[in-house]
């Protein structure tokens, strides 16, 4: 709101006849949302410039357009007819642009449009329509989920397609919408694997990923002997089991492995390492080895590539530990690598550690540079997993950390008694000097995970070490007060496990201790004391278990496991971010385990044999397909100043119209059904209705337009002048004036007034007594067809007389156009009048906004038509409907079940409600499971077609055929409301 | 899969957000901007981290963070490979990519990635193609532009999206036909420090053993030859210190201006030399694996051809020796540095651009030094000394030495800092490759052609 005065300037420059102006104003709008700018507020003025003819400014107002389309959903609307119309353009880039642009903008209401829009493209000639109808796909599943069935069917057709260009798309669509339907993929596995080479990078990536758990599904383990020997070795009673039939690599297999395996040599990480993975899940272990190279070179690239690689390279080095080894240099750790990397790489180290290239190793953790204290920490933590696991080198590594002890950094002495107190639990009898060491550095040393550490260690092997651990617990218990909580609870141990082995040196001091910790302010503390005194020292009360008090205490401890972090992490498909994570992020794919038995191959056969793949890079030799294409999406415009289309159905509804007249048997048959529909009560509405009329005549009679009211006489002179001043729209309705019988049928088309409904357009009380009604009369708007005739009926309900009733300053979409009422000069106290004004809504359901004003007041009022009432009727016979029908097809046709409610069940109540939301006439029909309805649209004249088939229980099927495909999806929602409420 | 990317400027802010599905928040930034207060240098921030409701993947690349939010399963290195793409693009259209050519260019970087992406997957990310949707700005265009008020988007009809060849723009014509393949190898290497008596024995005796085991090399060279490179690589050893490590990476950068389609063939003399490729998508993989030639339709302009990896590690001459100490009083607060660089397998040519860069431990007060050649420049705040040498004079060694003075009062740095080189040779690859010939299929005109080379130090580093 405060940045609104530069809004302004901005609005001004997109409502100029200038491109440069408006590129200029277009230009700093984007900068505006690049930045993170609210530009939201410029959006009608923004959206007008849809159709300007400047490629630039267009494709600017695209990319905004698709920025805030969902913020403005209703403002979106306008736009969408530009869209729908490239998308029957004769090129396929502005097919493929419109449909892009289109399926982008995030409108709910455009779903079923949207729908039909990707159904049609997905079989569209040209291969770069399809892959964008692909692209389209996740869009409007994303947009709403309840289209899945429907986008299944669009994913299945395109699965089938044999180009490149849409594989990778078409795949992803997949992968997104449906991706437990493997049997999808069945029959287009080979031709998947035979193109992939040629498959853009990105399109690989998802490819392969998508086939290795298709291959996980499908196909036996090659790996399965080896595993089933493992496990045999390690369980002992092997005897019985029965050896598997001897392995045979299904073909498909095979085919899969041999045409991903040059992909390693990819310029693309994400696609070697797509590679690498399906390797590791699906070649049978000898296989497995090219991969390492691959992965190595990734090694050299970009430190978030490096990342992710290592990663991937530590889960891979637990299982599969030969295939890095000859490789173990490229995991030297540099000085200048992130500390990320740094650590990443000690794991794979410490998993590649062996009896081999363990000295190597261990000289490549002590060459590091102790800068940086997470690294430093990682590494003593890695000694300690190499002395873990290897046992030759075990001595040498504790050696290496106790002189890690004298270290002058104090975190990395913490680091090496935390790593040393887990190494000697394993053989502590030989290691009494390295306790003895460590228990001397309880002076030094103020970690206190460190101090603990040590506490403990004295404690649990205090018979190693009898005459210093009294000693050190004798210092303790001076400093108990100022120590740590974790260090006071080992202290705490230490008394007790003393006081058991040594009671006689130690009594009293443990008796110290417990005193000074039964006052502590940590409960824990205290706690722990109390139990311990109760359970150590020997009293009357003293339960059953201070007996087992040494067995307790001084049981042999299972030596701790040292274990890679990335242990088993393989269970998620390696390269996906739930690996990296090692938790499931959402949307992530189980890889299935193998399934005991191989499903049945010939899934995969296909009848009709596929031709060699064609290698695509040879055939660009070949004469490019496309022709050069002629019109640009972005500068299609010929003359169109907004989303209206004037004009160009002339012919179709001359010719309408024409045969039209010749049916008049069938409008006389519809009016027989209409009249019995009305029941006799409604009489009296009708005489009011005509007294409207009455009242609408008066207010005509002013105007120099012959009167085409349907209650005038046929008048030949006036209507052939009526004919050549008003253009073609309004020629359908000379047909009832020059054709004897058809002013019978009007009444029909036409729905009496008291049926029409009215909405407030000034209340009494904010209009200061002067109250305004309207309703769409239905009657055609004289002056100018292209309107939508309005009604307006003014009542003075105050004392004095409102003067000079008369609109003013109206602020319309681009497009719309107004024609007033004449102005009334008095409205005297207590009357009523009405008056008729037209709106070109340009066929769109955007309010028309505009001053009401009298001599005193101005009022701002708005006018927003049902789409039922942008429409006149029109008479069709049933062939020529079902032949506009037959042209209307595609997404042009929009169906939908519903059911009748429970009053509305019968051809009456139906026909009564479909002319009551939408102002169509009916089209005969041989069935009486059947009504159609015919209009067009009053702007552009576009056909509209609506058919309602009912069937039993209430069920009924609506169809709406139309050229423009918003109306169609608006018309069908409200005519569904109008027979199902 | 891609929902946002947001660029983020060393300090933390943001100045450019692109969205392809609905709009994120951007604050959703904060737990990234939190990650990396924590982080010591911009490196250090983790590449993936995990929200509450989005998983944010970024890279640092040229000073920039380039930040993606994801909201469900996608491999990492698809987003960080795309980002990088993004950065090389920037890159490509305008010289360099910066916080200030971004923000100069603002509406055109937004343009290029509504076009790179669609509803979050890649779309078009070819340099060729996208240069036909939005042409990049020259000096002279924006002059026309700002002249005539016409823009920078293609008004021809963009086939390249159409193209089964994605990566090349079709309708090219050229003047002067022209190919230029530039071969440049950079050297990683970890040479330890001298006179380390322990490993040299051991390393020279994995030195020989390869060398023996190597068929290619046995293939070549007599036994002789083998025996009197042991030698001398062990005399080198024993004089400069072990290579730890040491490796090739070679790339051929190609700048093709050919018209209409033409379809090349590129051989190499030694191929076999090559340990691992990678390749360009035109390259046909089939082909190089079986007859080991690069065959391919290029794009149109500049683009990498291939990168490759030499690495035996005894094939790998180390152009230059490092003597160096740096050594520090037990007593006292004072230190001596001192580093002599000379040249070493330089296969006859001059060894230029010399820079020898050290971090010297934290708890250095000042540094007094003489350089006999070049120049060195110190940075008190950063400790990093960087002593730019320039050409390699085999006659006269350079050679910087002098005192270095702690803090009083700081203990002796526990470790040495390490050296880090950097040089560069002209019209050498220093793996011997070399380009046997191009052929031309397709198109009927000559080309001319042109193959450089260079060879340069990548991470090359001297522990001390």
């Amino acid at each position: 709101p405060s940045s609104s005065p530069r809004h302004d300037d901005l609005k001004e420059m997109l409502d100029s006849n200038k491109d440069s102006l408006k590129l200029e104003a277009m230009k700093r709008i984007v900068a505006m949302i690049a930045r993170g700018k609210n530009a939201s507020d410029l959006f009608p003025a923004v959206v007008k410039n849809v159709a300007c003819k400047n490629i630039e400014v267009k494709k600017l107002v695209y990319v905004y357009l698709v920025r805030y389309a969902e913020e403005q959903q209703d403002l979106a609307l306008l736009s969408i007819s530009t869209f729908q119309r490239g998308l029957k353009d004769p090129n396929q880039l502005i097919r493929a642009s419109a449909l892009r642009v289109l399926s982008s903008i995030r409108v709910t209401i455009i779903v079923p449009i949207m729908m039909l829009a990707i159904k049609e493209a997905a079989s569209d000639m040209s291969p770069y329509v399809r892959k964008t109808a692909a692209h389209a796909i996740p869009k409007l599943y994303s947009l709403d989920p309840e289209q899945k069935d429907c986008l299944i069917e669009v994913i299945e057709k395109l699965l089938a397609d044999k180009t490149t260009l849409v594989a990778g798309s078409v795949v992803m669509a997949f992968e997104e919408v449906c991706p437990e339907r493997i049997d999808l993929i069945h029959k287009n596995y080979r031709k998947l694997c035979n193109l992939l080479i040629d498959v853009e990078e990105w399109g690989q990536v998802v490819i392969i990923n998508m086939l290795t758990r298709y291959a996980r599904t499908q196909f036996l383990n090659p790996n399965m002997n080896e595993d089933k020997e493992e496990k045999e070795k390690k369980k002992t009673e092997a005897t019985a089991i029965v050896k598997r039939k001897p392995y045979v690599m299904d073909p498909d297999h095979r085919l899969l492995l041999r045409n991903t395996k040059p992909l390693l040599q990819s310029r693309n990480a994400a696609v070697v390492m797509a590679v690498a993975q399906l390797y590791f899940h699906l070649a049978p272990k000898a296989e497995v080895g090219v991969i390492a190279k691959a992965l190595v070179r990734l090694m050299r690239s970009h430190s978030e590539v490096q990342y992710v690689v290592l990663q991937n390279v530590a889960t891979m080095s637990i299982k599969r530990r030969g295939m890095f080894e000859p490789y173990l240099k490229s995991f030297y750790i540099r000085s200048t690598d992130p500390t990320q990397i740094k650590v990443l790489k000690l794991e794979v180290l410490t998993n590649l550690a062996n009896e081999t290239n363990i000295s190597t190793i261990l000289r490549e953790f002590q060459d590091d540079h102790f800068n940086d204290k997470d690294f430093v920490a990682a590494t003593i933590q890695a000694i300690g997993r190499c002395a873990t696991n290897i046992g030759e080198v075990r001595d040498t590594c504790l050696n290496g950390l106790v002189q890690l002890l004298s270290n002058r950094d104090e975190l990395v002495v913490a680091e090496s008694v935390v790593v040393i107190k887990k190494l000697l639990q394993m053989q502590p009898e030989q290691h009494s000097d390295i306790i003895k060491h460590m228990a001397k550095l309880t002076d030094n040393i103020q970690v206190p995970m460190a101090r603990a550490s040590i506490l403990w260690l004295i404690g649990e092997y205090c018979e190693h070490v009898p005459k210093i651990a009294p000693d050190v617990l004798r210092k303790m218990a001076k400093t108990f007060t100022n120590e740590e909580d974790i260090v006071k609870l080992q202290i705490i141990n230490l008394a007790a496990k003393l006081y058991l082995t040594n009671s006689k040196q130690t009594k009293l001091l443990t008796q110290y201790v417990l005193n000074l910790a039964k006052y502590d302010q940590n409960y824990d503390i205290r706690d722990r004391a109390r139990f311990i005194r109760q359970l150590i020292v020997p009293t009357d009360k003293s339960g059953a278990l201070s007996k087992y008090a040494k067995k307790l205490f001084l049981a042999l401890k299972p030596a701790p496991v040292l274990e890679s972090p990335f242990k088993d992490r393989d269970h998620f498909q390696l390269g996906s971010l739930s690996h990296l994570l090692n938790a499931k992020a959402g949307g992530y794919q189980v890889l299935p385990d193998w399934p005991e038995a191989a499903p049945d191959p010939s899934v995969r056969n296909v009848e009709v044999k596929e031709s060699v793949p064609e290698w695509t890079k040879c055939s660009s030799r070949e004469k490019r397909k496309e022709k050069k294409a002629d019109k640009p999406f972005y500068s299609d415009s010929e003359g169109e100043s907004g989303p209206t289309e004037s004009a160009d159905s002339d012919t179709a509804s001359g010719s309408e119209s024409g045969s039209g007249s010749e049916e008049s048997g069938s409008g006389s048959e519809s009016e027989e059904s209409n009249e019995e529909s009305e029941s006799a009560s409604e009489e009296d509405e009708e005489e009011e209705g005509k007294k409207k009329k009455k009242n609408v005549e008066k207010i005509k009679a002013r105007k120099p337009v012959p009167e085409s009211e349907s209650d005038s006489q046929p008048n030949t002179i006036a209507s052939v002048q009526v004919f050549d001043t008003i253009c073609k729209p309004a020629w359908l309705y000379m047909q009832f004036l020059l054709n004897p019988p058809l002013p019978v049928s009007v009444p029909q088309t036409i729905i009496p007034s008291g049926n029409l409904k009215t909405y407030e357009l000034l209340h009494r009380i904010t209009g200061e007594g002067l109250s305004v009604e309207y309703c769409f009369s239905r009657q055609p708007f004289s002056p100018d067809p292209h309107m939508v005739a309005v009604k307006i009926q003014f009542t003075n309900s105050a004392t004095s007389e409102a003067k000079s009733l008369h609109v003013e300053d109206a602020k319309l979409q681009s497009g719309m156009r107004i024609k007033e009422f004449p102005e009334i000069e008095v409205l005297p106290a207590g009357e009523t009048i009405s008056v008729v004004m037209g709106i070109d809504f340009c066929d769109s359901t955007q309010a028309a906004n505009f001053q009401l004003c009298t001599h005193t007041r101005k009022f701002f009022v708005s006018i927003q038509p049902p789409v039922g009432e942008l429409m006149m009727p029109i008479f069709m016979t049933e062939n020529e409907f079902k032949k506009e029908q037959g042209q209307l097809m595609g997404m042009n046709e929009i169906t939908e079940k519903l059911t009748l409610e429970e009053k509305c069940q019968g051809e009456h109540a139906v026909v009564q409600r479909v002319t009551t939301a939408a102002n169509l006439s009916r089209v005969p029909c041989g069935s009486d499971k059947e009504c159609r309805f015919a209009g067009k649209t009053v702007t552009s004249g576009s056909l509209v077609l609506v058919s309602v088939v009912t069937k039993e229980d209430g069920a009924a099927q609506l169809t709406v055929n139309c050229e423009k495909m918003v109306i169609g999806t608006m018309l069908v929602k409200d005519i569904h409301q109008a027979l199902t409420q | 899969m891609i929902n946002s990317l947001f660029l983020i400027n060393p300090s933390g802010e943001i100045f450019l957000e692109k969205h392809w599905k609905s709009v994120v928040s951007r604050s959703v930034c904060d737990y990234f901007l939190e990650a990396k207060e924590k982080a010591l240098e911009p490196e250090d921030v983790p590449p993936v981290i995990h929200t509450p409701h989005h998983y944010l993947i970024s890279i640092y690349r040229d000073k920039l963070f380039f930040l993606s939010v994801i909201q469900t399963e996608v491999p990492p290195l698809f987003v960080i490979e795309f980002l990088h793409r993004v950065a090389e693009m920037i890159q490509d259209y305008f010289g360099e990519c910066s916080e200030t050519v971004v923000k100069d260019h603002m509406v055109m970087v937004y343009e290029l990635l509504e076009e790179m992406l669609d509803n979050g997957f890649p779309l078009a990310t070819e340099s060729n193609v996208l240069k036909e949707m939005i042409r990049p700005p020259t000096i002279l265009r924006s002059v026309v532009n700002t002249l005539t008020g016409t823009s920078n988007v293609g008004d021809t009809l963009l086939t390249g999206q159409l193209s089964t060849i994605p990566w090349r723009r079709a309708g090219v014509r050229y003047t002067n036909n022209e190919a230029y393949f530039d071969v440049v190898e950079e050297i990683d290497a970890i040479l330890d420090q001298s006179g380390r008596s322990s490993t040299d024995l051991s390393t020279g005796t994995t030195v020989q053993r390869s060398w023996k085991s190597d068929p290619e090399v046995k293939g070549q060279a007599s036994g002789v030859c083998v025996c009197v490179c042991v030698v001398c690589k062990l005399c080198y050893d024993w004089l400069t210190g072990t290579t730890v490590f040491a490796e090739i990476q070679g790339v051929v950068e190609a700048c093709v201006k050919l018209s209409g389609m033409p379809d090349l063939t590129l051989s190499f003399m030694n191929p076999r030399l090559l340990d691992d490729v990678s390749f360009h998508p035109c390259v046909r993989y089939k082909l190089w694996e079986s007859e080991r030639v690069l065959s391919f339709i290029p794009p149109d302009g500049n683009f990498t051809l291939m990168t490759y990896h030499v690495n035996a590690q005894n094939l790998v001459a180390i152009p230059v020796y490092v003597k160096q100490s740096i050594s520090f009083f037990e007593c006292g607060s004072d230190g001596r540095l001192d580093v002599t660089v000379g040249p070493k397998q330089t296969m006859g040519k001059t060894v230029e651009g010399v820079m020898v860069t050290v971090h010297l431990p934290k708890t250095i007060l000042s540094i007094n030094l003489t350089a006999t050649q070049g120049s060195y420049t110190y940075d008190n705040g950063t400790k990093l000394l960087v002593w730019d040498i320039g050409k390699l004079n085999p006659q006269k060694l350079p050679n910087l030495r002098g005192s270095l003075s702690l803090q009083a009062g700081a203990p002796k740095p526990e470790e040495n800092p390490s050296l880090n080189i950097d040089l560069k040779i002209q019209q050498l690859a220093i793996s011997g490759l070399k380009v046997n010939r191009l052929d031309m299929f397709g198109e009927k005109y000559k080309p001319f052609k042109g193959v450089k080379y260079i060879t340069k130090a990548g991470k090359f580093q001297v522990r001390t």
